[in-house]
């Protein structure tokens, strides 16, 4: 059985929420929905996850519930920040910009924030995600311009300037990971810059450096991302997203 | 005992150029789109606009009537980005003062409580302390010594929410899944104004809502009612009605030029909101 790309994401994916137990799984984005289930539906059951809008919900199906919704707890919006601010959660983010300490921007492109070049999500969540709670982020286009040098508005807060806005915020700052089209990332090196942790099966290390605008921790060995087991796959394929709405953000 | 009723026209009437607005919902959900189109209407202009944004900013900016915009984000949830905000972003046409949403929540609680600021963690070494003037930090007064961000009071001229029942005197309730932040915005405002899919009498509310914890905005929340029944459209107000997507992507799509715009702006804005509400049922 061949397994995909946006498989191999999935599966990187659900790795991001290991050993994290009884928080909120808050993955935001197809691939990662999909992730989030697979690890509640195999090696983390503890985790809670939401049904996208007021509810936590304990069905496998990432998107679609026909045969309706198991309600674990009402979760609306205010119950929501209860939960962020405490620390029991674990949110995967987009990112249209990300550099080597995980500063993040999906606000706006451009050098003037007054006139951007492009307005994009605005801060949402970022600054109080970030500093609050476990963050990973999920970049289904990995390449030099969502990877760079510098963001142009740091919305998600990185190792840096938290280190440089002080104990506050670097208390419960926790990046964890970047998960790609092409690889795993993670900040796991003595100054927190951004290392490749393991290159998607048929990616190389060279392709993963081209598409990142600034120079990578590279250990001596990049294991490959780990592809599904069978009993994964088949939860991936029957029960969470038989849609296979996977497949469309990250094509084969 | 007061009836407060009044239309969305007389709602307008008590705003002022250069106001604070406070917006209710969240995104495209029950947004009071049927005031809003009423403030599209009107001659005021200079708006400031604090809201979780969805059409209601979008609508406006298109208008050319704000001139600040407070706000988390501003988005249609099927449609991530307003594009008509976009613009006016992109041509430097409107003041951004931007916020994280659960600071936000803050801004509108100190505001509720009649407090200058209430402290947290978030936004320390984000933009948003570079970016938003109003945001600073304070000192912990015990032993901590922690330096937090100190939310400043979104302190509101008026509020407008849109509810799913209400009664005469402004008592109200939520029949979808979330409140949202309405309460907040409601007591941040020194003025208040409701508009709901349908009044009932006093003694109907309860019923109408299905239970008491739902019956979340009461008469000293309220200074105006206007009943309007598809008032939201076209966001989500379930379970009324859901988002109007057909109508959203021709909203969104006006974007896409001036005279675009223009001809969405005769078809459904410029017009009374009866009539509007005709045009949609005939749609």
């Amino acid at each position: 059985m061949t397994v995909t790309r946006a498989e191999v994401c999935v599966t990187a994916v659900a790795e991001c929420f290991r050993g994290d137990g009884e928080i909120l799984a808050n993955p935001i984005g197809t691939i990662p929905m999909i992730g989030g289930r697979l690890a509640r539906a195999s090696f983390e059951p503890d985790l809670l996850m939401t049904d996208g809008e007021a509810a936590l919900i304990s069905n496998h199906a990432a998107f679609a519930w026909p045969e309706g919704r198991v309600i674990e707890a009402y979760n609306p919006y205010r119950s929501m920040f209860d939960l962020v601010w405490s620390g029991r959660r674990h949110v995967i983010m987009g990112a249209s910009q990300i550099d080597r300490f995980g500063n993040q921007n999906f606000a706006a492109i451009g050098a003037d924030y007054t006139r951007p070049r492009a307005q994009l999500l605005g801060f949402r969540g970022a600054p109080g995600n970030t500093v609050n709670d476990a963050t990973s982020y999920w970049v289904p286009n990995h390449g030099p311009r969502v990877f760079v040098e510098s963001v142009d508005v740091v919305t998600g807060v990185g190792w840096d300037r938290a280190a440089a806005a002080g104990p506050a915020a670097t208390r419960y700052l926790d990046l964890r990971r970047v998960v790609t089209n092409l690889a795993v990332l993670d900040w796991e090196t003595l100054d927190h810059r951004m290392r490749l942790r393991s290159c998607h099966p048929g990616v190389s290390v060279t392709e993963v450096e081209a598409a990142t605008g600034f120079e990578l921790v590279i250990p001596d060995q990049v294991p490959d991302s780990r592809l599904p087991s069978p009993e994964e796959l088949d939860l991936i394929r029957s029960v969470i997203d038989p849609e296979g709405r996977r497949e469309t953000e990250v094509p084969a | 005992m007061s009836d407060k009723r009044l239309t969305e026209d007389e709602v307008v009437a008590e705003l002022r150029s250069g106001m604070t607005i406070g917006i209710g919902g969240w995104g495209s959900r029950r947004k009071p789109m049927s005031l809003v189109r009423a403030i599209a209407r009107s001659a005021l202009r200079d708006l400031t606009l604090v809201s979780y944004g969805g059409p209601d900013v979008g609508v406006l900016c298109a208008t050319g009537q704000v001139k600040r915009v407070v706000y988390a984000f501003v988005s249609l949830d099927t449609i991530a980005l307003d594009p008509h905000f976009r613009s006016a972003r992109q041509a430097g046409a409107v003041e951004d003062e931007p916020w994280d949403e659960g600071l936000f929540l803050l801004g509108l609680q100190a505001a509720a409580w009649r407090v200058p600021f209430l402290p947290s963690r978030v936004g320390l070494g984000s933009d948003l302390m570079r970016l938003n003037p109003r945001l600073a930090t304070v000192r912990s007064p015990f032993g901590d010594g922690e330096e937090l961000v100190a939310a400043p009071a979104l302190e509101l001229d008026a509020a407008l929410c849109h509810l799913d029942r209400a009664d005469a005197r402004g008592n109200a309730c939520f029949l979808g899944p979330d409140l949202y932040f309405d309460d907040l915005f409601l007591r941040a405002a020194a003025r208040r104004y409701i508009s709901t899919e349908k009044v009932v009498a006093t003694q109907d509310l309860l019923g109408e809502a299905g239970t008491e914890q739902r019956l979340r905005i009461h008469r000293a929340m309220v200074d105006g009612v206007v009943e309007r029944r598809g008032g939201a459209h076209f966001t989500d107000c379930r379970p009324d009605y859901e988002r109007d997507e057909a109508f959203q992507k021709e909203y969104a799509g006006a974007a896409s030029s001036a005279e675009a715009w223009d001809s969405f702006r005769t078809d459904w804005v410029d017009l009374p909101e009866h009539e509007y509400q005709a045009r949609v049922a005939a749609r």
